[in-house]
């Protein structure tokens, strides 16, 4: 089976510093990956490593089409959320996340949990089979856990894989990749 | 994907603050005869290079929201994994800076023109110069803004880093402007053209270089 990402003997140093050395990971598809560890362990590092916006030290990425959620919300402030995730092709993913009634609110007035959900949304519309998700339970209530579990569940069963950098647990079977030991 | 975003920069400038480089250029050049007093004559031999640096400098003022705010709220890192190369982006936001901010400066330069004591054939050769050199001053404005962003104070120093870059186009544009003559014109369209040729290089890889 193809992986849809692999990382090669990747080391990593940050303000020189080195965060891990010689690492190795497989995602296949069906896979997914959950990223542990303290934080300042690099895992937001290995995110945007994997995501091609940062360049590893030494050993090689290899990664296929993929979409990002991270801390970054990257929505205009002032549009209408509908408005401004269609700006990305991804207002097509606002009811799976729950968010089908807030398409007319400004995003400078959405909650944390709501921004977060918007962010999922645009994964979750995005068509890439590799999704890299740095901390998506951050600011989600019960409902938004259980859609995201589902929509990553989904996800894999049609063959994609994820990525997770989480410190809460994840819904469904994870393998775990611990950092920072 | 980069005409969306010409579209989108265009209409985040025009919702916010797109008259504030224009009033500060007008403002600039109101400056001049009060400094120098209404002598018609002397203003109508400096007005040309008064006229540039009211354009310099109005120029500064929409650099911090050119690039910075797109930078921090994760825009360019989702455009990049949307597959719109950094250099693509930079050329979108030089395209939309000039379109919000070159016909609004050249609508000022009438008046301003006027007031430094430049009218008829003066008017007419200052309207050209800028026209030619709005190109490069949207050009150098992305690329500063680029270079800038995510450092401390900078405002300042994109002020520091664009007005010396901006010296070539300053020399020829003033000389279109108070002299005119087709050497000028093709000195100073050539220093737009190489401004303008360059910068979504340069913008693009300060906005890779720019990541954490």
């Amino acid at each position: 089976m193809t992986a849809l990402l692999s990382f090669e003997q990747v080391s990593l140093r940050r303000g020189g510093r080195p965060l891990f050395e010689r690492l190795d990971l497989a995602l296949a598809a069906g896979g997914g990956l959950h990223l542990t560890g303290p934080n300042g362990a690099g895992k937001s590092s290995l995110i945007r490593l994997a995501a091609g916006l940062l360049r590893a030290e030494r050993g090689k990425v290899m990664a296929g089409p993929l979409a990002l959620a991270d801390e970054h919300v990257a929505l205009d402030r002032e549009l209408p959320l509908g408005k401004a995730l269609a700006f990305w092709g991804a207002d097509a993913g606002m009811e799976a996340m729950g968010l089908g009634k807030l398409a007319g609110v400004p995003v400078r007035l959405l909650s944390t949990g709501q921004r977060k959900r918007a962010t999922l949304a645009r994964v979750a519309a995005s068509g890439a089979p590799l999704w890299l998700l740095d901390e998506p339970l951050n600011g989600l209530d019960e409902d938004g856990i259980a859609r995201l579990d589902a929509l990553v569940a989904a996800h894999r069963k049609a063959g994609g894989a994820v990525l997770a950098a989480s410190h809460r647990p994840l819904g469904g079977r994870w393998t775990e990749v611990r950092l920072g030991e | 994907m980069i005409s969306a975003l010409i579209v989108r920069d265009a209409r985040r400038a025009m919702s916010g603050g797109v008259w504030l480089p224009v009033a500060f250029f007008l403002l600039v050049a109101t400056l001049v005869p009060f400094a120098v007093g209404p002598d018609a004559v002397l203003l109508g031999r400096i007005g040309g290079g008064a006229l540039w640096i009211a354009a310099l400098t109005a120029a500064l003022l929409p650099i911090e929201r050119l690039v910075e705010s797109d930078r921090a709220a994760g825009f360019l890192d989702q455009l990049t994994l949307h597959g719109v190369a950094e250099e693509s982006v930079a050329f979108a936001k030089i395209v939309a800076h000039w379109l919000t901010f070159a016909p609004l400066l050249l609508i000022a330069a009438v008046p301003g023109s006027v007031l430094l004591g430049m009218e008829g054939e003066a008017l007419e050769r200052s309207l050209v110069a800028l026209a030619v050199g709005t190109p490069a001053l949207a050009a150098l404005a992305v690329v500063v803004a680029a270079l800038t962003s995510g450092l401390p104070r900078a405002g300042s120093l994109a002020g520091l880093l664009m007005l010396p870059l901006a010296v070539p186009l300053l020399i020829f544009g003033a000389s279109v402007s108070g002299v005119g003559g087709q050497g000028p014109l093709l000195l100073e369209a050539a220093i737009s053209l190489i401004l303008v040729a360059g910068a979504p290089f340069v913008a693009g890889a300060a906005i890779r270089a720019a990541r954490t």
